[in-house]
């Protein structure tokens, strides 16, 4: 929700960054304060999951120019578990099969060292053990999740749930959600924008990366940015989103010479 | 392989200090003179010098073995010293008289010489060189007619039962570098658990070599009689030098009906710097007879040190229904090469055997599994599953699987699967987002890929080696 009072969370300006050295984002500005949630549309390359990978610190990423500012804090000066641990949380498009490792390990381990970080009190397995599966409900998840390894033989929704499990357990201040949607069934759709709702408050902000309306229809942006070529071109309310779906991203482009062929 | 990767992998060697203390060195070079004047020196019997000389003719005739994926220059047997060992100050009547030097070399180590001061209830045979210096619990092992002690006292106070079983096992011919061992052996630890006794604690010997010119070649012979059992664990390490020393090992293991032996070793011995100078060469036999009906024979072996092993403990699964099995991870790094594995030799029917193998390659480093199961024409239904797992870390390691499968009778089931696995970028950085560090993730993904072998180990060990592993593997994750 927007309120003209919450505090700056996210200041970038001017952010590019390469992979590889081809440079994909050239020039994003983007200010994010907290309780609001952000949608970032575009195409597939238009540099919108770059984006979220540059935010949590990705190794293959590297900024060239301009600010990243989280908090007041430089970004860029800290390593991606720094970050995590600050509270930026990147839900991943394609999250990683972790074999041999159990996932409440994982889940556990994860959730001790934020909570230390912080200076909050870490839980003993069974403790964790009682709160996780709490948490689990929100997202309709079976406990057998829990034996098995991190992400291994999932389903894609089992995957994206567990992704969002995480961010319920780590409660972050700022969530990136990089095209969370994909894969999932409309059930699944459902659950899982549900538990997202349940963990967007006041506090914390979160910013949706999609190529589709349809995650937009469970969950209601304050902004729609639609990102090409490495920028956000266009920034608006959520009618955007329903513009682009009803008419494609091309119209973006119709729309800026109609407006430009006036005086 | 990114920075925190490679520092990860990169941790120094710890165990690596040089003990000074006077030593009595044989000179260099290997001929019937030598193998006379260690006899002597150890005061044995002829027939075991006859052993040794007969081995030693063997030896002559045999030629270093190539086949091995490993590379390494030719070693001269002529430049290695066949004897060493720390002078005594006088015959030691106890413990507490051991040579301090002795003693603060071992603490150092973390290896329990008082009893007093033991690893809860586990039995220490101390070998430092060429010979046993120590060996706690006895007297208390004796009172339920355990025998523990360096295999240089048995020798003279058992000769029966080592006459009765040291070379059935590996003969004295039975390859190169054993048939090297059986020339000059020079100690090792000798156990005979009587039948039906169940050992009331670990068992254990640590082996360090602490001179430069020496090999150490030492000799373990563990006896489970009828209904008996005994877990037993090695453990080693050496200083760094710039050179190679020559580690040439033999062990057998006797198993009698409804017998059972649990053979644990966690080897760290000096593996060479980054670049690959000096570290051990570990050249090793180890076999198990599983003689008797219902025996089993359990190996598990972390591997964490050497710059080469060469080792294949195996079982000789003869008595019907016994039970060989084989739990392994090997560990390398920088320019380590191992090349290990297992053999089930299955001759008795409804034997059944296990292999599961974790290597871990990382640096430069290569390792093969190598892996023999034969299915004899008289072991009806006899069963073997193998499961032999790699990991890479980083881009310029190798990983390879050499099993070899041979069955000759029809009703046996033979089944062998295999996985080649990678930490990556993509990992570790899922780890990362999620507030972990490298270092931990690492440490978490090697534990859960080793957790099939760790659980064979008993406690203490399978902490130190988890410890290990990490310790082995910081810097090279990155």
């Amino acid at each position: 929700m927007i309120n003209i009072n919450s505090k700056i969370l996210l200041e970038v300006h001017d952010l590019h960054a390469t992979v590889g050295g081809i440079e994909i984002l050239k020039g994003v500005n983007l200010t994010v304060k907290s309780g609001e949630i952000h949608a970032i549309m575009g195409l597939n390359g238009s540099g919108k999951s770059t984006f979220s990978k540059v935010l949590a610190g990705h190794p293959d990423y590297e900024i060239t120019r301009g600010t990243l500012l989280f908090d007041g804090q430089d970004l860029s000066a800290l390593a991606p578990e720094e970050r995590a641990q600050a509270g930026i949380f990147l839900a991943f498009q394609y999250p990683v099969e972790i074999p041999g490792v159990a996932n409440d390990h994982f889940l556990r381990l994860a959730y001790n060292t934020v909570q230390g970080k912080r200076g909050k009190e870490e839980l003993d397995p069974l403790e964790f053990d009682d709160f996780v599966r709490e948490k689990m409900k929100l997202l309709k998840m079976n406990p057998d999740f829990l034996d098995r390894s991190v992400n291994e033989g999932f389903s894609g929704g089992e995957k994206k749930r567990n992704e969002i499990l995480q961010m319920a357990l780590l409660e972050p201040r700022l969530a990136l959600l990089d095209e969370t949607d994909s894969g999932l069934d409309i059930d699944a759709l459902r659950i899982v924008a549900n538990g997202i709702n349940q963990l967007s408050g006041k506090d914390n902000a979160m910013i949706l990366v999609t190529h589709y309306q349809r995650l937009l229809d469970y969950i209601v942006p304050d902004f729609v940015h639609v990102m090409e070529a490495g920028r956000i071109i266009r920034t608006s309310g959520k009618e955007l989103a329903q513009a682009l779906e009803t008419h494609g991203y091309d119209w973006i482009h119709a729309n800026d010479q109609v407006a430009g062929a006036q005086p | 392989m990114s920075a925190a990767l490679q520092h990860l992998v990169n941790q120094p060697y710890k165990h690596g200090f040089v003990t000074d203390i006077e030593a009595d060195i044989a000179p260099k070079g290997l001929n019937e003179d030598i193998i006379r004047l260690i006899s002597s020196k150890k005061n044995e019997p002829e027939w075991l010098l006859a052993f040794r000389l007969e081995a030693y003719r063997k030896w002559l005739d045999m030629v270093e073995p190539a086949w091995q994926n490993v590379k390494y220059p030719k070693i001269d047997f002529q430049d290695i010293s066949y004897y060493s060992a720390p002078k005594p100050k006088k015959k030691l009547a106890s413990m507490d008289e051991v040579d301090p030097e002795l003693l603060r070399t071992f603490e150092k180590l973390g290896v329990p010489m008082h009893e007093r001061a033991a690893l809860a209830g586990v039995a220490v045979d101390v070998i430092f060189d060429s010979v046993s210096v120590a060996t706690t619990y006895k007297e208390k092992l004796a009172e339920v007619g355990i025998i523990f002690c360096s295999i240089s006292e048995a020798v003279h106070k058992y000769p029966e039962l080592i006459k009765q079983y040291l070379g059935t096992v590996v003969p004295p011919g039975d390859n190169y570098y054993a048939a090297l061992n059986s020339a000059v052996f020079t100690d090792g630890s000798f156990c005979f658990i009587p039948r039906g006794v169940k050992c009331p604690m670990d068992l254990s010997t640590y082996f360090r070599i602490n001179t430069e010119e020496s090999g150490q070649f030492e000799r373990t012979l563990i006896i489970a009689e009828a209904g008996a059992s005994v877990s037993y664990l090695e453990g080693c390490t050496a200083p760094r030098f710039d050179t190679n020393q020559l580690h040439a090992a033999v062990v057998e293991l006797v198993a009698l009906d409804d017998a059972d032996i649990k053979y644990s070793t966690v080897q760290n011995w000096y593996a060479g710097d980054e670049n690959g100078v000096g570290g051990i060469y570990n050249f090793v036999t180890k076999r198990g007879l599983a003689k008797g009906r219902n025996s089993r024979i359990s190996w598990t072996q972390v591997e964490t040190g050497s710059a080469i092993t060469w080792k294949y403990p195996s079982c000789i699964l003869r008595g019907e229904n016994s039970v060989g099995e084989f739990y392994s991870v090997a560990v390398t790094n920088h320019h380590q090469q191992a090349d290990t594995g297992t053999k089930m030799i299955h001759i008795g029917p409804n034997t059944r055997s296990t292999i599961v193998s974790k290597g871990i390659s990382a640096g430069q480093s290569n390792s093969s599994y190598r892996g023999l199961v034969r299915i004899a024409p008289t072991a009806r239904n006899a069963r073997n599953y193998s499961q032999c797992d790699s990991m890479l870390i980083g881009s310029q390691c190798g990983a390879h699987t050499f099993p070899y499968i041979q069955v000759q009778n029809s009703s046996a089931q033979v089944e062998h699967e295999a996985s080649t696995s990678k930490i990556g970028e993509d990992q570790l950085f899922y780890f990362a987002q999620r507030g972990i560090g490298a270092e931990e993730a690492v440490s978490m993904i090697i534990n859960g890929f080793c957790k099939e072998v760790f659980q064979q180990l008993p406690l203490e060990f399978a902490v130190e080696a988890t410890k290990l592993l990490s310790f082995k593997l910081e810097g090279s994750v990155g």
